[in-house]
């Protein structure tokens, strides 16, 4: 595992892209096919099934680190991340190892079937034995979620520049549901067929959000508009008579929306389908937040169905009739989705309804309605424009509506992580009940380095009580709150929840009687 | 009365009527070391070891200050005093107070390992110590300065083959000449920051040697800084003033680089773990030295550190100070700006 700690430590060690594609290239070229498919994999988000609970991870690091385990807990909130505070925890290596990924990834594997005891002494075993970098990845491994800080994106291009082969077709070829266990990096990357796996979806194409005006974008003709709609961007597959879903993130959701399962006989084969899973009820979307409490079951049970029902909101057509259409103009996408949509003729699958507009000032008069019809703004698609994979400039944007914002009062401040563990950069604002300040929402970014380190100073010295790493202060400074939706809720104390809470500014000028109330912040629901 | 009291300008002992490192003006402050967190601008008379005034004076201008030599006995009021090196950088000290047989010491910042540079620590016997643990946490330890010195040169190399200036930045006072006496000088010339050159310039001066550097102006063509390093203080990182070595590679030394995330929030190349505060087995390691009952933890994960004394059998107590420890090489300091 030392060169894919090397590789790992020359990817984290830089910021450039091409050094990075550099390093995974020749990784690439060093490693067997094993270690190869591995690291692709891991590189996508597909890793080994935990098999040790983080847990007992917690409890062996303390006990061999030597230290209490509140004392490792309170190291793991200032690093932040568990597989780097393990690996910081323990005593130095004993003796030394040099076996490959995939042997490490077998091993981790192989403690699935053991007794917590038996699992302990393989997992010590393995501790004593690999260095810092090495814990480190091995930690990752075991506890899941490794992010490398190394996107699909710029693991496709290493591999093209590895295989020689073209970056889109090596993307598709790496989507759907395979795993290391199920196929080889001859069979998946260099001899697969696309046919062979009916379920693969295309990769998804992201738009930017717009930088200038819209009116820089030059003649409005030239350009579709629709609402973004705020759901769940999917890929909804008919092929050889079998549905496959797919959300944006590469997850197979087909099992979480059986109201699809219609769909399979209604649409014809080699059909593909770009749209938005939405809530959506008496003929308008619900709020993001029923579809959320819905991903999160085990089981979608008549009951959750019935209370967050969902559509598929169609936004393009990538494949018809069998046939990858990607490269056809827009316009002519759009033109076969009507005809899909309106031929399948049922209500779960609605066709996302065009925006239309003479000039900019009359789009941006629609885009003012956006909080009304429940969406976030408007999505530009220039009418020529293919469909791209990933996220590209140019032919596709979001003009989203600009954010809610509140003024409220911090009462709570607590450290940051990793760098910023000296710093107080989580606070919880309030607003104003009477003469009563109301807790509603914690907001962490938004601030400069400069602007934490002054509010650091002023929370030390003016704390009033501690409670473990969190402190309450005089109530005194006023910052803007931004957020992109509200919702009642039952759970806070305030009634509210907000949707993607930060703080847009630092409101010097405001003396903290100026703050808003909970009263405005309802006008807002 | 305590020997030592904590008041809102500082440390103070009211036997002597003197405070210890002050962060508001008064009539007298005994001074650890010249970081500009332990040594302000304003009081009426300083007193510091030897090594540690001329960068004193030269960073606080005119004032009155008095020297006093390592382990030399100093009586104020009857109070006993004298300063004992803490290993963090050139000059700096522990300050140890006795009086009518009771024992405090103000370790001020302090470092276990010897550097070559800064005077070796000592550890000195008291009965309350109190101590910085800006790093006391059990994450952080660190490698011996030689192993990440081949590092920092190994990185200087690399850079140099490719073609490329070194950047390096660590604190113009302390760090910067750490770094700057352990280069290997057969790779190439060791060019400096303003502020750190001005320090250079000081030190020179008391008769300590450094290794040769060259001060960057901008009579100096780009060309000539390729396969050399530059040493720059962490606020020079972010500025204009960077710009003109192309093409660079950008290191930064300091004990936040020991986590992940903090090295790669700076938009460096590389992060060096390297440190003039004691680590974690440091840390333990002199506060058992001390024999010390009662310990004062100042600043760093003081919560957390002084919970770990208790359960370690010490009697152990917050106090809450303006000492920054090492924030400073990773927030701009506005004094550093100052001085570019
Ligand atoms: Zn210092």
């Amino acid at each position: 595992m030392k060169r894919f700690a090397q590789l790992f430590t020359q990817l984290d060690q830089t910021t450039k892209i091409n050094t990075k594609v550099n390093a995974l290239a020749h990784y690439f070229q060093d490693a067997d096919d094993k270690d190869r498919l591995w690291t692709v994999a891991i590189l996508s988000h597909r890793r080994p099934k935990r098999t040790v609970t983080t847990t007992l991870l917690r409890h062996w690091a303390a006990e061999y680190g030597n230290i209490p385990l509140w004392l490792f807990e309170e190291s793991y909130h200032v690093v932040g991340d568990l597989a780097e505070t393990i690996a910081l925890s323990l005593p130095p290596k004993e003796s030394d190892q040099d076996q490959s990924l995939s042997y490490w990834i077998d091993f981790i594997k192989s403690l699935g079937a053991l007794e917590e005891e038996e699992k302990q002494e393989k997992v010590l075993w393995a501790w004593r034995q690999l260095d810092d970098a090495e814990r480190f990845i091995f930690n990752k491994l075991i506890t899941g979620g490794f992010r490398i800080g190394v996107s699909q994106k710029l693991m496709v291009r290493a591999l093209a520049k590895y295989t020689g082969m073209e970056e889109n077709i090596l993307a598709h070829r790496l989507m759907g549901d395979w795993t290391p266990d199920t196929t080889t990096f001859q069979d998946l990357i260099i001899t697969a067929d696309p046919s062979d796996d009916l379920s693969k979806p295309y990769p998804f194409y992201l738009a930017y959000a717009l930088e200038g005006e819209a009116q820089d974008l030059g003649m409005p003709e030239a350009w579709q508009a629709e609402r973004k709609w705020d759901g769940i961007r999917g890929q909804l597959i008919v092929r050889n008579g079998e549905l496959f879903v797919w959300s944006r993130g590469e997850e197979l959701v087909t099992d979480k929306f059986p109201e699809y399962k219609v769909l399979a006989e209604r649409l014809p084969n080699g059909t593909v389908i770009d749209g938005e899973i939405l809530p959506f009820k008496d003929g308008q979307p619900l709020t993001f937040n029923l579809l959320q409490t819905r991903i999160g079951r085990k089981n979608v049970t008549k009951a959750v169905m019935s209370k967050a029902p969902v559509v598929l909101m169609a936004y393009d057509l990538l494949e018809w009739a069998g046939e990858d259409i990607r490269q056809k103009p827009m316009a002519e996408r759009r033109k076969l989705l009507e005809y899909a949509v309106a031929d399948c003729h049922h209500e779960v699958l609605m066709l996302s309804p065009i925006v239309s507009f003479s000039n900019w000032e009359a789009l941006a008069q629609e885009r003012a309605k956006s909080r009304e019809l429940h969406s976030e703004g408007i999505m530009l698609k220039r009418k020529d424009s293919d469909y791209k994979a990933g996220r590209k400039k140019g032919d596709w944007w979001k003009w989203k509506i600009d954010p809610l914002t509140i003024d409220a009062v911090m009462i709570y401040a607590q450290r940051g992580h990793g760098r910023r563990a000296n710093l107080y950069t989580d606070f919880t604002f309030a607003v104003w009940d009477g003469e009563l300040l109301v807790p509603f929402t914690k907001a962490y970014s938004g601030l400069t380095d400069k602007e934490f380190g002054a509010i650091t100073a002023w929370v030390k010295k003016n704390t009033v009580e501690r409670f473990g790493p969190v402190r309450s202060v005089t109530p005194h400074h006023v910052f803007e709150i931004a957020f992109e939706g509200i919702n009642l809720s039952k759970r806070h104390k305030s009634g509210v929840a907000l949707r993607f809470p930060r703080i847009s500014r630092w409101r010097k000028d405001k003396p903290k009687e100026e703050a808003n109330t909970l009263d405005d912040l309802k006008s807002l629901l | 009365m305590a020997l030592l009291e904590f008041r809102k300008e500082g440390i103070y002992c009211p036997a002597a009527d003197i405070y210890i490192d002050p962060w508001r003006r008064v009539k007298r402050a005994l001074i650890t070391h010249g970081h500009a967190d332990h040594s302000r601008w304003g009081h009426q008379y300083y007193l510091s070891t030897t090594s540690a005034m001329p960068v004193i004076k030269y960073r606080l201008g005119d004032i009155r200050i008095e020297t006093v030599a390592y382990g030399e006995k100093k009586y104020i009021n009857g109070v006993q005093f004298s300063f004992h090196p803490a290993g963090h950088i050139l000059g700096s000290a522990q300050i140890r107070v006795e009086h009518k047989g009771e024992v405090w010491v103000v370790s001020g910042d302090y470092k276990i390992e010897e550097d070559g540079f800064a005077e070796a620590y000592e550890a000195v016997k008291c009965h309350s110590f109190i101590t910085e643990c800006t790093f006391g946490l059990p994450i952080y330890k660190w490698k011996p300065q030689q192993e990440v010195f081949q590092a920092i040169n190994q990185w200087w190399q690399q850079n140099k083959s490719e073609g490329k200036v070194s950047v390096l930045s660590g604190y113009s006072l302390g760090k910067a000449q750490r770094i700057i006496q352990n280069l290997d000088t057969s790779i190439g010339k060791i060019y400096t920051h303003g502020a750190v050159e001005n320090v250079n310039e000081v030190i020179r001066q008391q008769g300590v040697r450094l290794q040769e550097t060259t001060r960057v102006t901008a009579a100096i063509h780009k060309k000539d800084f390729i396969g050399h390093i530059v040493i720059c203080p962490p606020s020079a990182m972010g500025s204009p003033w960077i710009k003109k070595f192309k093409p660079v590679s950008l290191g930064v030394a300091s004990g936040w680089m020991m986590l992940r995330g903090a090295r790669r929030r700076r938009a460096a190349d590389r992060g060096f773990v390297l440190s003039d505060h004691v680590d974690w087995p440091g840390l333990n390691q002199a506060i058992k030295a001390t024999e010390a009952e009662r310990i004062f933890v100042t600043h760093g994960y003081t919560d957390i550190f002084k919970r770990w004394l208790i359960e370690e059998g010490y009697e152990a107590e917050v106090v809450e100070t303006e000492y920054e420890g090492e924030l400073s090489e990773i927030t701009d300091s506005k004094e550093e700006k100052a001085e570019e």
